[in-house]
């Protein structure tokens, strides 16, 4: 077996772990563990990677107990694509918050590794209950992220977002009641394997299992009209974890794909293709929702929430095709818009930095200092989350477009996509012109108008590297579309074919018994 | 029995979603309990109701009841003992600062609104 994949869960918790009960009072020593940390997980998820390469699916037993009865984990392409997504983020937030916002509150590093202990675990895991204890670890680190540094709006908003996740996990448990009652199993690849051939009578319940499974990973995926609760949450976060929250929408598309898309069978499966006729139009909704939610918010962090809402849109519709172009483009999109969502929750936090009283609210305000150098990120980053060219977000939008060509609803598709995208390109540039350009405008017009002199030993130039560091990621994935898309289209295959998956996990005799 | 058992997880379900529906936190939270109860009692059952059977494996046993759900109804309840107390210490918490129990309505417009203003002198005094 190779030890290398439960690295993913180990050191995190370990190191979490470490942090909370030797290094409680020593910031830099917790910055400086915390960091190298990440900086392994990085190494390993490069490592375990390029092994996936060569297309063969691993599965690690957890206490060597013969699956389906111990719990396994399974790395296949499309968990090491999501983990070496996840350790990119990492390495970016966590260099950022070590330049001033794990001061404002107690334990951010310690919360910030359980939670990637939490989202590793939720890619890595083949075994559905055992998905549901690592979504825990990841909502209660996260509960703990999202109040770091406190006050009345993080308060109130952390107490909808705690509620709406309690009933999630509810809904999560009699979901799992349900699959377990009608397959007897919760091993992933055995209910792949015995989902087929469950008695008649039986046939109902399994399908209301699923399609609550399903709700789960809508609330999660912020599926309109259950979506309410991101805008609020990421905008009272603090900008760090809004930044990491970026992918914990992306474990709800994620757990679509594996759960929907491989184990009941996606369009094939009976099951699977109920589900995906209800993603496309709640996608379609999305996308409407955040486009006018995008142009109708007076403040930076709920424009860029908004945005978000509506990049989960566009990636849900291309999911609920579940063939190897839409999958393959709803992949490409996820990696580019949990980056692409980062960088600019990252860039709208120092953009209120520098700003100094107003803050991230959109009014016209003096010009800040270095004004140039986030002006031109935020450009990039705007550029990118609204889909122009040249960044990925162009690509990744003519991918899903692509996709869908051929879909019975394309005209539905292709015209709710298009025109709101036009709603976020409006958003975003009259934001950028607000900030940056009036800001300009009326300097010129106060009395004494110069430009505040540059704070003199700028301390927050390490933030602003981060923040270059994910718009450069934005830029290479633009940039190496070709083998990017390649890559992910294995990945993809994998998935729709689960033969190599259920081997790995059962044994080869087990894939006769798939019938698929 | 299954009557018994399947009409009270059909009830606490049931007034677990009228209380969560409330506008104000402490129904909401008790309203969460009483839905945690329901699943806790749901994924009991779902390994089929046995009576007087041990779940391991005993030579003079003539039949088993399934262990499995038992294992997991104790992660379950454990996840949702922590979560409840959570949910507790933060409503307690939001209560203390705003003076108000309502879990939205006008209170988070206005605390938006004023962390609007207040955001830029928090962070510049970073």
């Amino acid at each position: 077996m190779n030890h290398w994949i439960v690295a993913f869960i180990v050191l995190p918790g370990m190191v979490a772990a470490f942090l909370v009960l030797a290094l409680r009072h020593d910031l830099a020593r917790q910055r400086l563990v915390s960091i190298s940390s990440t900086v392994a997980l990085l190494a390993i998820a490069i490592g375990l990677f390029v092994q996936t390469g060569s297309g063969v699916t691993q599965a690690y037993l957890l206490g060597a107990w013969p699956a389906p009865f111990g719990i396994v984990l399974v790395l296949d392409r499309l968990s090491a694509i999501m983990i070496l997504l996840m350790a990119v983020l990492a390495l970016a937030v966590v260099l950022y918050a070590s330049n001033g916002w794990d001061a404002r509150g107690k334990h951010f590093h310690a919360l910030f590794q359980f939670q990637l202990m939490g989202i590793a675990g939720a890619f890595l895991t083949g075994d559905v209950f055992n998905l549901f204890v690592f979504f825990e670890v990841m909502l209660i680190a996260s509960y703990g992220l999202m109040l770091h540094g406190g006050g009345e709006r993080r308060l109130r908003a952390g107490f909808q977002y705690v509620a709406i996740n309690l009933i999630g996990s509810t809904l999560f448990l009699f979901a799992v009641g349900l699959i377990y009652a009608t397959t007897g199993t919760l091993n992933m690849a055995d209910i792949a394997v015995k989902a087929g051939g469950i008695a008649p009578g039986d046939t109902a319940l399994l399908t209301t299992g699923a399609l609550l499974l399903f709700l789960v990973f809508a609330i999660k995926s912020s599926l309109a009209p259950l979506h309410w609760w991101l805008p609020t949450t990421y905008s009272a976060a603090p900008a760090p974890a809004a930044a990491l929250f970026a992918i914990m929408t992306k474990v709800g598309a994620y757990s679509i794909i594996r759960v929907h898309g491989m184990v009941f069978g996606g369009d094939g499966g009976a099951i699977g293709d109920m589900v995906s006729a209800w993603i496309l139009p709640f996608a379609l909704v999305t996308l409407a929702v955040g486009g006018v939610g995008v142009v109708a918010t007076r403040r930076l962090a709920d424009l860029i929430a908004f945005s978000v809402v509506w990049s989960m849109g566009s990636l849900l519709a291309a999911v609920a095709l579940f063939d190897s172009a839409g999958l393959t483009a709803a992949l490409y999109y996820t990696v580019h818009s949990t980056l692409a969502g980062a960088a600019l929750f990252l860039l709208a936090d120092l953009i209120a930095q520098y700003r100094g009283k107003p803050g991230a609210a959109l009014v016209a305000a003096p010009p800040m200092a270095r004004a140039a150098l986030l002006g031109g990120l935020f450009f990039a980053a705007a550029i990118a989350m609204a889909g122009l060219p040249p960044l990925s977000g162009f690509i990744g939008k003519l991918l899903i477009l692509d996709a869908t060509r051929a879909s019975d609803s394309a005209a539905w598709i292709w015209g709710i996509i298009l025109s709101t995208s036009l709603f976020v390109i409006i958003g975003f540039s009259r934001a950028g012109s607000l900030l940056f350009w009036k800001a300009e405008a009326m300097g010129e017009e106060v009395a004494g108008a110069d430009v505040p002199p540059e704070p003199r030993g700028d301390d927050r130039l390490p933030a602003v590297l981060a923040v270059s560091g994910l718009i450069a990621a934005i830029a290479a994935l633009a940039f190496f579309a070709g083998p990017a898309t390649s890559a992910l289209e294995l990945a993809v295959a994998q998935v729709l074919d689960p033969s190599g998956y259920v081997a790995a996990v059962l044994g080869v005799d087990a894939v006769a018994a798939l019938g698929r | 029995m299954e009557f018994l058992i399947a009409s009270g997880v059909g009830i606490l379900t049931a007034a677990g979603i009228y209380l969560i529906m409330r506008g104000q936190s402490y129904p909401v939270i008790i309203g969460l309990a009483f839905l945690t109860y329901a699943v806790n009692v749901f994924l009991f059952a779902m390994g089929r109701l046995t009576v007087n059977q041990p779940p391991i494996i005993d030579k003079a046993a003539i039949g088993y009841t399934d262990p499995l759900p038992q294992a997991l109804v104790l992660t379950a309840i454990v996840i949702s003992f922590g979560m409840t107390a959570l949910i507790v210490v933060l409503a307690m918490r939001g209560f203390l600062e705003s003076g108000t129990d309502g879990v939205e309505s006008e209170s988070l417009v206005a605390a938006n609104v004023a962390a609007g203003e207040a955001e830029g002198g928090e962070r510049a005094g970073s």
